[in-house]
């Protein structure tokens, strides 16, 4: 056993050099990298509840993406869209991220990344490109107005929001089609009376409810009424701003959306709508692929759309949709190499024709002649007729405020919280970050 | 063997190792959090000194104050729910089933190896209310009773993670208190018998104190897991009907990575570990008692 220490000291110096490694290794993982790094992939990492994009992409690597596929192949990795935000942040910091990539559900973090200098300017690299000119103003100018001032993100959608309704209901119990609030509710109450559930919405989302809040807001108030909350001129619980919200939780205590409101999901919503169950529902201009898709059992032909209707008095016009650019895609500047670029070439150059022929309005320039169906048509001449947009409810808050506000929209119309106090949470959330 | 133990450096070669990995990865990471918590911001902004405003907002914060309240109570109603129902698993097993149990206790603790993920999915199903009943409110339905919107409420979707927790992991602690029951001495159990003790009193004077030792341990465990709950609560409600079910963990989460604010975020961590420290204490002090005394 004397012979023991000595034996035992090469050992102790191995394990030292074993641990010295281990902690540079740990060292280097932490460290981020300035340089551009030559990706093994056009690895594109979207919201997994987008499904739009991926077949236009795929449409675009059999036509003329083809090249720029053979030298970088497209791969594409789908996340939940709740998980975004925090995800590319994470990479960024690391220096982590993927080539092209969408945009979370919070502008104002997707700004963060535009203002860390860790997105590619498009602006730039499209006119080098001789692209530039393929994006349509219109999607520009909403781009700009929510990433903080800058064209960072490109518009692999364009929507506009209103309440889509089913012509047929309507024409079957001579409904007009409402241009007023008290219109809207009074066909409402008619159709709760006929059986019918009038708004189908999900709770389980929560947005599609606050939508209808920013909806009565942009209507009574103008505009501007939520810009005014994120610059601080006005409060949510301002009187004028929880009437909104009263407005919405008495839809919801009148039981025009239905039991079970509260832990409806997203698809279900769209369900109750497409299966006849609901005779209108709020949603934006992607829910046309589920309109145009075969999964709706009412037919495209009995699907109507119109404004989100004026409240008397009120200083908005009715015209001002509400519009975005679904979650637009990226690239990260630090990724961006030549193969990437043959990327974002071919992508200006074909992305808005192969999506208009697959139905879908993009906020690129499309120039082929596509016979839409009428549903699309109506939506496409709203778009290019339109002369006023406004934005959403959460669009401008932090991303507290707009986690708050659609987690609790569902307490809203249940009742559990009243219109004060669910401003009130979200006017909370806004002055605490 | 007294000599190579009573060698510094032989220590140091079998404690070096483990020391270190836990130094890496636990004890700087700690203590990174704890000097977060006098700054804002994130990995991708930058970090700001703040001095000790998290700690104001903490004290402040109505969210923390719920999350609080809501990790205390479940924490409290699930560790009750696993040990009570693991014991009576366990005598189930032990002094009824016997020899036959094997059946059964595998049946028990099928759910313990199911993804947590999974049996989220079970339960939002199972309780589902839109866009059409689940098994339960069609049962509700059958007996007359109005079927309920179970994850629309914050009570009710309270009462389905609690059932949906002690569900998944009662076979765990059947199984570990079945070991413990199996060391009760035969012999000890048969002279109560034959000194006329019944079930009742068999149960009430023997088995309950010399399980005690094993109950406390499956206390320790299961309080450990309770009050660090995060994955089932998450994949189950997300936190909500609003902010109703949002333990500690899920709010401390939400605050650093989609909030972006890590300071708060270590605050919030900061609170939780002084919580599980309280009842590590509380628990080592009662450990030093001799429970079958």
């Amino acid at each position: 056993m004397t012979t023991a220490p000595r034996r035992l000291r090469r050992p102790i110096l191995t394990s030292l050099a074993v641990a010295g490694a281990g902690a540079m290794l740990l060292s280097a993982c932490a460290g981020g990298g300035g340089a551009t790094t030559e990706p093994e992939s056009f690895l594109f990492t979207k919201n997994a509840e987008n499904t739009t994009t991926e077949p236009v992409l795929q449409a675009l690597v059999d036509g003329v993406c083809a090249d720029a596929n053979a030298a970088l192949p497209l791969e594409i990795n789908s996340i939940p869209q709740a998980e975004i935000d925090a995800q590319m942040q994470l990479l960024a910091s690391q220096g982590g991220l993927p080539p092209m990539f969408s945009a979370g559900g919070n502008p104002a973090e997707g700004a963060k990344l535009v203002d860390a200098g860790v997105v590619l300017d498009l602006d730039e690299a499209m006119t080098e490109l001789g692209v530039r000119d393929k994006v349509a103003e219109g999607a520009v100018s909403t781009i700009k107005k929510l990433y903080g001032g800058e064209f960072s993100f490109l518009p692999f959608q364009y929507n506009i929001e209103g309440i889509f309704y089913n012509t047929a209901i309507f024409e079957e119990n001579g409904w007009a089609v409402p241009t007023t609030w008290d219109e809207l509710l009074t066909v409402a109450g008619e159709a709760q009376a006929a059986g019918y559930t009038p708004f189908a919405a999900s709770g389980e989302q929560g947005w599609p409810l606050t939508r209808l809040v920013s909806g009565y807001l942009f209507r009574s108030l103008g505009g501007d009424a939520l810009q005014k909350v994120a610059d601080g001129e006005a409060k949510l619980t301002d009187p004028e701003y929880v009437a909104a919200a009263q407005a919405i939780a008495d839809l919801g205590a009148a039981g025009y959306f239905g039991d079970n409101v509260a832990s409806l999901d997203y698809d279900s919503a769209s369900n109750e709508f497409l299966t006849g169950n609901a005779v209108m529902i709020y949603m934006g201009s992607w829910l046309l692929g589920n309109i145009n898709g075969e999964g709706n059992e009412i037919g495209a032909d009995n699907v109507g759309f119109f404004k989100f209707p004026a409240v008397e008095g009120g200083a908005g016009s009715i015209d001002a949709y509400p519009s975005n650019v679904g979650l637009p895609a990226t690239f990260g500047s630090q990724t961006y190499t030549e193969d990437v670029a043959e990327w974002l070439k071919c992508i200006g150059e074909g992305y808005g024709n192969a999506a208009l022929e697959q139905g879908q309005i993009t906020g690129f320039v499309a120039d082929v002649e596509v016979e839409l169906p009428a549903i699309s048509q109506t939506i496409a001449d709203e778009i290019s007729t339109s002369t006023d947009s406004v934005l959403w409810f959460e669009a401008l808050f932090p991303a507290k405020a707009s986690s708050v506000s659609s987690t609790n929209a569902a307490l809203l119309v249940t009742g559990q919280l009243s219109a004060e106090e669910f401003m009130a949470l979200v006017q909370d959330a806004i002055d605490n970050p | 063997m007294k000599s190579v133990l009573g060698d510094p450096k032989a220590i140091a070669l079998l404690l070096g190792p483990a020391l270190l990995v836990y130094t890496l990865v636990m004890l700087v990471p700690i203590f990174w959090s704890l000097g977060l918590t006098f700054f804002t911001g994130n990995v991708l902004q930058g970090f700001e000194f703040n001095g000790i405003a998290n700690f104001e907002k903490l004290v402040n914060d109505k969210a923390v104050h719920d999350a609080f309240w809501f990790t205390v109570n479940y924490a409290i109603i699930v560790t009750i729910g696993q040990v009570v129902f693991g014991y009576g698993l366990a005598l189930l097993y032990h002094f009824v089933l016997r020899k036959s149990s094997v059946v059964v206790r595998t049946l028990v603790f099928f759910p313990v190896v199911l993804p947590t993920v999974a049996i989220s999915l079970l339960y939002q199903k199972l309780f589902q209310s839109a866009p059409n009943d689940g098994l339960v409110n069609e049962l509700l339905f059958n007996v007359g009773v109005t079927p309920i919107d179970w994850l629309g409420a914050g009570g009710t979707a309270f009462i389905v993670v609690i059932i949906m927790d002690i569900w998944r992991s009662v076979g765990f602690y059947g199984v570990l208190i079945f070991s413990g029951l199996l060391d009760i001495p035969d012999d000890i159990v048969e002279s109560a018998r034959i000194d006329g003790a019944r079930s009742w009193s068999l149960f009430r004077y023997i088995i309950l104190p010399m399980s005690l030792p094993i109950l406390f341990a499956s206390l320790i465990f299961s309080i450990n897991g309770t009050i660090k709950v995060f994955d089932s609560v998450f994949a189950l409600t997300g936190g909500g009907p609003g902010s109703s079910t949002t333990p500690l963990t899920l709010y401390m989460y939400r605050t650093a990575f989609q909030f972006s604010d890590y300071g708060y975020g270590s605050t919030i961590a900061l609170l939780l570990t002084i919580m599980s420290l309280l009842v590590t204490l509380v628990i080592f002090q009662q450990s030093r008692r001799d429970n079958t005394k």
